[in-house]
C-alpha cells in the first residue's frame, strides 16, 4: 500500500536519511526499530508531511505522492499519533477530534453533532466512558492516547504512525491499545508502530523494519519469527567512531553520593546507588525509563521521596541547597534548560557560582573574567573569547561551557543528562576526555546517555534501568552493548 | 527616524556592538527629534526653560521606567506603577502623615511603594498568579484605595512640609533637585543591573528560569524583589510629583504603566525578558517626551501625538527585530 524508496533528508550537517525505504501493507501492523538518532522520527516527520525529503520517492496505492504539509498528508489519508500528543488542553474532547474539520456551517459549529460523531469515534475504539465535552487538560494520559486517536479515526486514515504509543499507558491500557489496533487492521488500516520494547513487537507486529544511522538495515522481516539476538546486532555495530580516553589511572575514594530508597510514583521507585569521588557511573535506559528524572531528584529539582546523602549528610530538598553543597547539573536540553543564549560564555559559566565572584553582590570583574579565561582554555573552548555570545558557539562548545560553570566552586558531584547530545564526533572526544579529567579531580559524575556504548565506554560503573527501576548493576568492563540493549528492551537481566 | 539606524547597521564591527549600536539608533533618533525642535520653534525650543521643563517632565516617569525595566528584563510585567505611585503620593499627603514632617512623609512614600511592590511580587513568585493579572487587580485595588483615604479629594501639601515641594523649585547650576533625583535613580539602577549579582541574576531569570533554577538561583525570590525594586521607584517618583504638583492625588500617574512600559520597549528591551539596557530605556523615555514637548510648543493636537506615539511603538519594535534577524548564527 506504502512504499518509500531511497528517502534522503538532509538538515544542516547532518544526513538524517540517508537511503531509507519502508514497504507496508493494507491492514498490517509495521514495525519500526531503531536506536535514537537512528532517523525513525525525521522519517515519520516526512510521512506526516512536516519535513520534505530531498530525495527518494513515496508513492500510495500504486501513485506517487508527495505531501507537502501536513494537510496534505491528512488528506491523503495519513494521520500520526505524535509520542508527545498534540493536544489542545483547553479544548473540549469533541473540539480535540474535530479540530480543523468541525462540523460547522458557515463559520458556526454545530456543538451537538461534533459530540454525537465525537461519541460515536470513542465508543468504536472501546472508551465510552470519556465524556466530548469534558476538557482535555484534564483527562488522564491514557484517555489522552485515545482522544489523539479517535482523531487519527475520525479523518477516515488509511495509514495510522503511532510514534512509542504505549510509552504513557499503564500495562492493561497496552491491552486497550493492542485491541483497538487490531480491530483497525482488520478494517484494512495499515498501521505503523514505533517501540523499543520488543515483547510489543512480538504481540502486535506483523513485520519489521530496521534503521541504523539514517539507513535501511532490513526490510520487512517477519515479527515473531526474527530473534532478538538478529535484531540487535542489527541496530547496533554503528559506523559511528567513539573515541574513549583509556580507562585507569583512576582510584576511586571516598563515597560522595549515597542514594537510598528514592522513589517518585509512577516515574521510578526504590532506586539505590553510591557513586564515590573520582568515580563515573553510568545510568543506560530508554527515554521513560525515568533516568534524567532520578537525576533532577537527586538535584533537588523534582520531588520524590527517600534519602540523598552527600559526603555522609542528607541534602535538603531544592536545587539553591545542592548547589550549595556542592553539586552541579549539565541537563538534558542545554539550550531550554542550561544556558543564557543571550549572554556572554563568561556570564554563563559563572551563572552557578556568582556570589563566590561578589563581594556585597558587587561582582568582580576582572577575577570573574580572569576565571572564565582561565577555564576555557582549560576545556579548549572554541573561539577562545570568553566575551563572545554564547549563542554564536557550536554545540559541543557550549556543552564545554556548561562543564566549565561546575568546575567553579569545589564541586563534589556532578550529574551529567547526555553530555553529548547533538554534539559532532569530533566534540565528542573532547567532551569524553573533559569528563574524565573531571573524576581524575576527584569529582564523583553520575552519568545518563541514552548511547550505550557511551555509557559503556565512559563509566566505570553502570546501572540497567527499566521501567523505573534497576533491573542490573555491574562493572562496565564486564557488560557489552548487546546485553545491555537486551536487558533495557525486554527485561531481562542477562 | 530609521535613517540612522539602517546607515549604520551593516557597519557594524563585532556582534558585541550591537547594544551601542542600538543605543546610536535611539540617538539619531533623538538628535532628529531636536532638530525638529530647531527648525519648528527656534525661539522657544533651545531655552533653558524648556529644557528644565522636559527633564523635570521625564523625571517622574523616568524613575518608574527603571523599575519597569528591571521587571521587564526579568520576564516580567508591572502594570500597577501609576497607581501604586498615587497611592504612595495619597498615603504620603495624610493630615496624620503630614504630622510628622518632611521626612516621615517621603519615607512613608516609599515605604507605601515597596509594600505594594512586594505584595505584586509575592502573589506572582510565591502565590504563582500571572505578572499581568496580579499587577492589574494591584492597579485597580491601590487606585481604590488611594481614592478611600482621600475622600477622592486633592491633598495639599502642608506648609511645614514644604521641603518636599523644594525638590522642584531649589535649582542647583539651574536645574531643579528632582532632576539630579531621577539622574541619580538612574546612576545606581544601571549599577545595580550591569555590576551586581543582582542585576546578572535578572538577566538569567528572564532569559532562561528553568536554566536559572538548575544553576542554583532562588527564581522566586528574585521575581519577589524586582517587584518590590520596582514598588520603590513608584514610591521615589510618588515624592517627585509631590514636589511638582505641591499634592498628592489618586489621580497622579494615570497611564503611567503604559507610557514606561513603551519607553521600555523602544528602549529595546524585550517584554519576552532576558535583554534590555537602562540606558535604553531612558532614551526611549526622552523620545517620548521630547515628542509631547514638540507638540505643545507647536500647538497640535494631543490626539495626533498619541497616534505618533503610537507610530513610533511600532517602529522601534520592528526595527529592533531586524536587528535580532540579524544577529542570528
Amino acid at each position: 500500500m506504502l512504499v518509500m524508496k531511497g528517502i534522503v533528508k538532509q538538515f544542516p550537517g547532518v544526513r538524517a536519511l540517508d537511503g531509507v525505504d519502508l514497504d507496508v501493507r493494507a491492514g498490517e501492523v509495521h514495525c519500526l526499530l531503531g536506536q535514537n538518532g537512528a532517523g525513525k522520527s525525521t522519517l515519520i516527520k516526512v510521512l506526516a508531511g512536516a519535513h520534505q525529503p530531498d530525495e527518494g520517492t513515496i508513492s500510495f496505492n500504486g501513485a506517487e505522492v508527495r505531501p507537502g504539509s501536513p494537510i496534505d498528508a491528512i488528506k491523503l489519508g495519513f494521520a500520526t499519533i505524535y509520542q508527545e500528543l498534540d493536544l489542545v488542553d483547553g479544548l473540549s474532547v469533541a473540539e480535540n477530534i474535530f479540530l480543523g474539520h468541525e462540523h460547522a456551517r458557515l463559520g458556526f459549529v454545530n456543538r451537538a453533532a461534533g459530540r454525537r460523531a465525537a461519541r460515536e469515534v470513542l465508543e468504536r475504539l472501546g472508551h465510552p466512558e470519556i465524556r466530548p465535552s469534558a476538557e482535555v487538560g484534564r483527562l488522564p494520559p491514557a484517555a489522552k492516547q485515545v482522544v489523539s486517536m479517535a482523531r487519527a479515526l475520525s479523518h477516515e486514515a488509511r495509514l495510522i504512525i503511532m510514534d512509542e504509543p504505549s510509552a504513557a499507558l499503564a500495562h492493561d491500557e497496552v491491552a486497550n491499545l493492542f485491541r483497538i489496533i487490531r480491530e483497525l487492521t482488520a478494517q484494512g488500516v495499515a498501521v505503523v508502530y514505533i517501540s523499543h520494547r520488543l515483547e510489543e513487537i512480538r504481540e502486535i507486529g506483523d513485520r519489521v523494519t530496521v534503521l541504523k544511522d539514517g539507513r535501511t538495515v532490513a526490510v520487512g522481516l517477519p515479527a515473531r519469527e526474527t530473534p532478538t539476538q538478529r535484531i540487535v546486532s542489527l541496530m547496533t555495530g554503528r559506523n559511528v567512531e567513539y573515541v574513549f580516553p583509556p580507562r585507569g589511572g583512576r582510584e576511586p575514594g571516598e563515597e560522595v553520593l549515597r542514594v537510598e530508597g528514592l522513589s517518585s510514583p509512577g516515574v521510578f521507585g526504590d532506586v539505590s546507588f553510591s557513586v564515590r569521588a573520582g568515580e563515573i557511573v553510568g545510568l543506560a535506559g530508554l527515554v521513560g525509563s525515568g533516568r534524567s528524572e532520578i537525576l533532577e531528584a537527586v538535584y533537588g529539582a523534582r520531588p520524590a521521596t527517600g534519602r540523598v546523602l552527600l559526603d555522609g549528610r542528607p541534602v535538603r530538598r531544592g536545587v539553591v541547597g545542592t548547589v550549595r553543597r556542592g553539586m552541579g547539573l549539565a541537563p538534558e536540553e542545554r539550550k531550554a534548560q542550561a544556558l543564557l543564549l543571550d549572554q556572554s560564555v563568561t556570564a554563563n559559566i559563572t551563572l552557578g557560582t556568582l556570589p563566590g565572584f561578589a563581594r556585597f553582590g558587587w561582582i568582580d570583574r576582572k577575577r570573574e573574567r580572569a576565571e572564565a579565561q582561565r577555564l576555557s582554555e582549560l576545556l579548549d573552548i572554541r573561539p577562545p573569547d570568553p566575551e563572545r555570545p554564547i549563542r554564536t558557539l557550536s554545540g559541543g562548545n557550549q556543552q564545554k561551557a556548561v562543564l566549565a560553570r561546575w568546575l567553579l566552586g569545589g564541586r563534589k558531584l556532578l550529574l551529567l543528562d547526555e553530555p553529548t547530545r547533538g554534539v559532532d564526533v569530533g566534540a565528542r572526544a573532547e567532551l569524553y576526555a573533559v569528563i574524565h579529567d573531571l573524576a581524575e579531580r576527584g569529582i564523583g559524575v553520575l552519568l545518563v546517555s541514552s548511547e550505550v556504548p557511551e555509557v559503556l565506554g565512559l563509566a566505570d560503573r553502570v546501572l540497567v534501568l527499566r521501567e523505573g527501576t534497576v533491573i542490573h548493576e555491574g562493572e562496565a568492563g564486564e557488560l557489552d552493548e548487546h546485553a545491555v540493549l537486551d536487558m533495557i528492551m525486554n527485561g531481562r537481566a542477562a | 527616524m530609521g535613517e540612522p539606524t539602517t546607515k549604520a547597521a551593516p557597519a557594524l564591527p563585532s556582534i558585541r556592538g550591537i547594544g551601542e549600536m542600538r543605543h546610536l539608533g535611539l540617538l539619531g533618533a533623538l538628535a532628529l527629534l531636536v532638530v525638529v525642535g530647531l527648525i519648528t520653534r527656534p525661539e522657544n525650543f533651545a531655552t533653558a526653560s524648556n529644557l528644565v521643563s522636559i527633564l523635570s517632565l521625564a523625571a517622574t516617569i523616568g524613575v518608574i521606567t527603571v523599575g519597569a525595566t528591571f521587571v521587564i528584563i526579568g520576564g516580567g510585567i508591572d502594570l500597577s506603577v501609576g497607581a501604586v505611585m498615587a497611592l504612595a503620593s495619597v498615603w504620603a499627603t495624610t493630615v496624620a502623615t503630614q504630622s510628622y514632617g518632611p521626612v516621615v512623609v517621603a519615607i512613608c512614600a516609599i515605604l507605601v511603594g515597596t509594600g505594594a511592590g512586594l505584595l505584586n511580587g509575592w502573589l506572582i513568585a510565591y502565590g504563582r498568579l500571572v505578572p499581568f493579572i496580579a499587577t492589574l487587580a494591584m492597579l485597580v485595588a491601590a487606585r481604590g484605595l488611594a481614592q478611600r483615604m482621600s475622600d477622592r479629594k486633592t491633598q495639599l501639601i502642608s506648609e511645614g512640609n514644604f521641603s518636599i515641594v523644594e525638590l522642584s523649585t531649589t535649582r542647583l547650576l539651574g536645574i531643579p533637585l528632582l532632576v539630579y533625583i531621577f539622574a541619580l535613580v538612574v546612576v545606581l539602577g544601571w549599577i545595580l543591573l550591569n555590576r551586581t549579582t543582582f542585576g546578572r541574576r535578572t538577566y538569567a531569570v528572564g532569559g532562561n528560569p528553568e536554566a536559572a533554577r538548575l544553576a542554583g538561583i532562588d527564581v522566586r525570590r528574585h521575581s519577589m524583589l524586582l517587584y518590590g525594586l520596582s514598588g520603590l521607584c513608584c514610591g521615589i517618583a510618588a515624592i517627585l510629583i509631590m514636589a511638582r504638583t505641591t499634592t498628592g492625588s489618586s489621580t497622579h500617574g494615570d497611564l503611567y504603566e503604559l507610557d514606561a512600559i513603551a519607553a521600555v520597549i523602544i528602549g529595546g528591551t524585550l517584554l519576552t525578558g532576558g535583554r534590555g539596557t537602562i540606558v535604553g530605556s531612558i532614551l526611549g523615555l526622552l523620545i517620548f517626551t521630547l515628542i509631547t514637548n514638540l507638540f505643545i510648543l507647536n500647538g497640535l493636537n494631543t490626539s495626533d501625538q498619541l497616534i505618533a506615539k503610537g507610530l513610533i511603538i511600532v517602529v522601534a519594535v520592528l526595527l529592533q527585530r531586524r536587528n535580532l534577524k540579524e544577529r542570528a548564527p
